[in-house]
């Protein structure tokens, strides 16, 4: 044990450096053709930034009409539409991109101490291939809209809907690609081009968890693109997989598709929990405690990850003794996460702690996080399952675990990283304000959908009996609220872009690489090639180094 | 208060908060030991949470940087690490094991349970009783008796939920699946398809009535349709020419079915099948699927040629057939009424009367 003391930097003095990735050149046609992961986790931050306010103003009108218990402000099919695309666009569009597109892009090679991800181009083609697909799920939803629901339940989505299945199917299994594709570059950039001495026990936690989460991008993705092209086939010329008039099974359609879908729930939130590790650490002054166990519970969770994905299934007249092993691997795919939970919290001990934006939407992970992996546990339990599946239960587990854990995540992210992509600091005191209106909003938009599950109302209804009413009414009250919360930073990150103080290359004093060179980051990330000789969160290096930095300069 | 605030603000109010409902009615036998187990599952939940909270609001409060400005940096510890990882997998190991003997109390029917047969179709609900009553988006049973419902799908996947009975079960096309229950409160319950199922999804919902054991017997007597379902069966039976074959008859072409349901049949290709409602229905939709052993594999298809409704008849007279009298009842009176009408239109048909007995005898079956 020893103790260090930092101290942050005055960022009076500091000045916007000469030449950065930004300044470097300019230009559309220099963005649009750029092999830079930097500008290209840029592209995809404008990309999924768009596309999360589409699903938002879908999320909006669908609490909207379950303000009151009859159809009044859309009709059935229409409430149906908005909820599919809700759920395509908020998932395939926002949450799978979200952290690895744009925070991992960015930030891994300059975390491992390269210049670039493995594959630049390959890095820009999947940014091209999740706006191609992005596109294309637009046209399917204003050319009339898709309603299956995002799960694309066969034989619905075969058989008996009219609606623009092929064009979501397709786009959908093109976004896929672009996932596959970012994971490979991440992967084989963590393998291959680490810096000297930035052996797997120093890299940063962020760098495991996006690489735990590359893993079941590139073994998960093919299997829902299959799924998905069985479906295309079955509706243009039936062949029949799914259709139990001839020799098909319908149920198989589920099994590919939550193959892919819950290991899809991990690709969303590893990464997330990559950035609190992150977060926790740097506003604590300490190093991440037990980072071997936080590394591990990672790769834990992506590997239990595959194996959980029939507890989706458990009244669908699957065999009990099949519930029984995929209810147990459920249960144990819960203790990783609860480890990484209890390491953060330990983190805090006898830390030195500042609570800057980035820490607030951090406890607010902590505490939402917790409770959607707990009802989650619920969840994987079989009796308790058979009541509580396909209720609102599950929408608000669901939106506790990808909402209330991995778009905090997210923001919190943005918010710490902020200085570092554009070389500016986001407005402190509005942008505490907006973490704690998110967190409000959100805990009064989904806690009363737990009661409600729990009452047994049905997910995807347009229409309920009058007695749910009040918790709907709560809950589109705070969805209002959630609303608010999310515009703010929209509003004060744009605003901070011009008018925000300039950072400094280490506002955080934080001990990862990307912190060591100027923000924003030249080119080629590092003047010199980076030797490693310290472990991960060595406040103690940091300390020594900035001490001796000042002897050198005075 | 309502001095203060518009009386019809207040009457909507008051209409609003008592319509309210924060937890499900407690309506069967299984719903006490469900919420017993949610019950342990909010409190160590609420124990993870709180613990978390407390655990980052006090080093929050007792490490923030003005009273610690020096972190002490720790490795980790692996006691603490064994320590939360074994206390949360024990508490789930119990949530494992509790769930899952809960799941087989649901879904493990007593064998003194009544049969309901329960339609789903694009949307509505369709239930039969086996007595012949029919009802679309209701239910009616009788309290403290065990009833189990098997239930198909004629179109998309929909779900069969009885939130106060804490009961759920997918409704898959082209397959059985069961669900029991006893209600235990005389009453009236929300039914609702919780899978998505296309446009009128919200719309394919319904009551369960449960009644006293007199008002059930009185309902079921006044609102029959006349016909049993094995009574549909029978007439469904012969107007197909299922009787040409499985008659019963030692040198008959199909196997003999009476008293079939419930046995362990030998397949030609080897083992044995137990014949229940599943194994029925898919022996007159896919015959070929378990060929009985030593009958040849001739059977038609009959896939698209009756509805789900006409083969759950079949398969509660299949189920009720002790003897095989009555066959060899309908087969004679239908051979006797073939020569009786090839005697009135001339020897021209013979042949293909005798190919297909009972296409001739479609109308003129005679019961009793």
């Amino acid at each position: 044990m020893s103790s260090t003391i930092v101290s942050l930097p005055d960022q009076t003095t500091a000045t916007l450096p000469k030449h950065t990735y930004l300044n470097n050149e300019y230009g559309l046609k220099s963005w649009l053709l750029t092999r830079d992961h930097k500008r290209i986790g840029i592209l995809y931050l404008i990309t999924i930034t768009f596309f999360f306010f589409i699903g938002g103003a879908m999320a909006g009108l669908v609490r909207l009409e379950l303000l009151t218990p009859q159809t009044d402000l859309l009709a059935a099919d229409t409430y149906n539409k908005v909820f599919t695309m809700h759920g395509i666009i908020m998932i395939f569009l926002f949450l799978v991109p979200s952290v690895p597109g744009t925070l991992g892009n960015f930030l891994v090679p300059i975390m491992v101490g390269a210049k670039d991800l493995a594959f630049p181009k390959i890095n820009l083609l999947s940014w091209y291939l999740n706006t191609i697909g992005g596109i294309m799920v637009l046209a399917a939803l204003i050319s009339g809209g898709v309603d299956t629901g995002w799960t694309f339940t066969t034989p619905l989505s075969t058989h008996y809907v009219n609606t623009h299945v092929i064009t979501a199917g397709l786009a959908i299994f093109v976004t896929g690609f672009s996932s596959i594709f970012t994971g490979i570059n991440i992967i084989v950039t963590v393998h291959r081009m680490r810096a000297p001495g930035m052996t797997w026990f120093r890299l940063p936690l962020f760098i495991w968890s996006n690489y735990a989460a590359s893993i079941l991008m590139v073994l998960g993705t093919p299997v829902l693109a299959i799924a998905l092209v069985l479906v295309v086939l079955e509706r243009t010329i039936g062949i029949g997989v799914f259709d139990p008039t001839k020799g098909g099974d319908p149920l198989l359609f589920q099994h590919l598709f939550w193959f892919y879908s819950h290991p899809a729930v991990y690709i969303m939130i590893l990464p997330g929990m990559g950035v609190i590790s992150e977060v926790i650490s740097t506003f604590s002054r300490k190093r991440v405690f037990g980072y071997t166990a936080v590394a591990f519970s990672s790769v834990a969770i992506a590997v239990f990850g595959f194996l959980v994905w029939e507890h989706h299934m458990f009244i669908m007249g699957v065999s009990s003794y099949s519930a029984l092993i995929f209810s147990l691997l459920t249960m144990l795919v819960a203790v990783p996460s609860a480890i990484k939970i209890f390491n953060w919290a330990a983190t805090l001990y006898k830390g030195s702690i500042t609570f800057e934006t980035p820490m607030l939407y951090a406890f607010g992970f902590m505490g939402l996080f917790t409770i959607g992996g707990l009802t989650g546990v619920f969840l994987g339990s079989l009796g308790m399952d058979v009541h509580l599946t396909e209720t609102y239960f599950i929408v608000a587990h669901f939106h506790f675990v990808m909402v209330g854990g991995m778009l905090m995540a997210f923001l919190a992210g943005i918010h710490f990283w902020w200085p570092k992509i554009t070389g500016r600091m986001y407005p402190e005191n509005l942008s505490k304000l907006a973490a704690l209106v998110t967190f409000i909003g959100f805990i009064l938009t989904f806690f009363p959908q737990f009661i409600l599950g729990y009452l047994g109302m049905p997910r995807r209804y347009a229409a309920y009996p009058p007695e749910f009413q009040v918790l709907n009414v709560l809950s589109t009250a705070g969805a209002t609220v959630l609303g608010v919360g999310y515009l703010l930073p929209m509003l004060y990150l744009t605003w901070s872009l011009k008018y925000g103080k300039i950072a400094g290359p280490n506002p955080w004093q934080a001990t990862g690489l990307e912190w060591q060179i100027q923000s924003p980051p030249v080119v080629e990330n590092f003047l010199e090639t980076p030797v490693v000789d310290y472990e991960a969160y060595d406040y103690e290096w940091l300390a020594n180094k900035t001490r001796n930095e000042v002897h050198t300069v005075g | 208060m309502h001095t203060f605030i518009s009386p019809v603000l207040w009457q909507f109010l008051v209409k609003w908060l008592t319509h309210f409902a924060i937890f499900p009615p407690e309506a069967s036998g299984i719903a006490p030991y469900t919420d017993a187990l949610y019950f342990y599952l909010v409190a160590i939940s609420i124990f993870g949470f709180v613990l978390v909270v407390l655990l980052v609001t006090v080093f929050s409060v007792l490490y923030r940087k003005e009273r610690s400005p020096e972190a002490t940096q720790i490795e980790g510890s692996t006691l603490l690490e064994a320590t939360w990882t074994i206390i949360p997998l024990a508490l789930f190991m119990v949530t494992f094991v509790w769930g899952a003997l809960l799941y087989f109390r649901i879904f493990n029917p007593p064998t003194n349970a009544m049969n309901i047969y329960v339609v789903g179709k694009q949307w509505m609900w369709k239930a039969e009783h086996p007595g012949g009553q029919h009802e679309i988006n209701a239910l009616h049973i009788p309290v403290g008796r065990p009833v189990q419902l098997t239930m198909i799908s004629q179109d998309v996947f929909h779900s069969f939920s009885i939130p106060a009975f804490r009961v759920k079960r997918e409704v898959i096309p082209g397959r059985y699946t069961t669900v029991w229950f006893e209600a235990t409160q005389p009453g009236e319950y929300h039914l609702f398809c919780t899978q998505y199922c296309g446009t009128l999804h919200s719309q394919m919902i319904g009551t369960i009535t449960a009644m006293s054991q007199q008002d059930y017997e009185a309902w079921t007597a006044g609102s029959t349709s006349g016909m049993s379902l094995a009574q549909n069966g029978e007439r469904l039976f012969a107007s197909l020419g299922c009787n040409s074959c499985h008659s019963g008859d030692a040198a008959a072409r199909g196997p003999n079915l009476a008293q079939v349901y419930g046995a362990k049949l030998p397949l030609s290709g080897g083992g044995y099948a137990m014949v229940d409602d599943a194994f029925l229905r898919d022996s007159i939709l896919n015959p070929t699927m378990h060929q009985t052993a030593g009958y040849a594999p001739i059977m038609p298809t009959y896939q698209g040629q009756i509805s789900e409704e006409g083969l759950i008849d079949i398969v509660e007279y299949i189920k009720s057939l002790h003897s095989n009298f009555r066959i060899q009842q309908t087969l004679n009176t239908s051979q006797v009424q073939n020569a009786v009408q090839e005697g009135i239109s001339g020897a021209g048909h013979s042949g293909e009367a005798a190919a297909h007995p009972a296409s001739a005898a479609q109308p003129k079956v005679v019961s009793q």
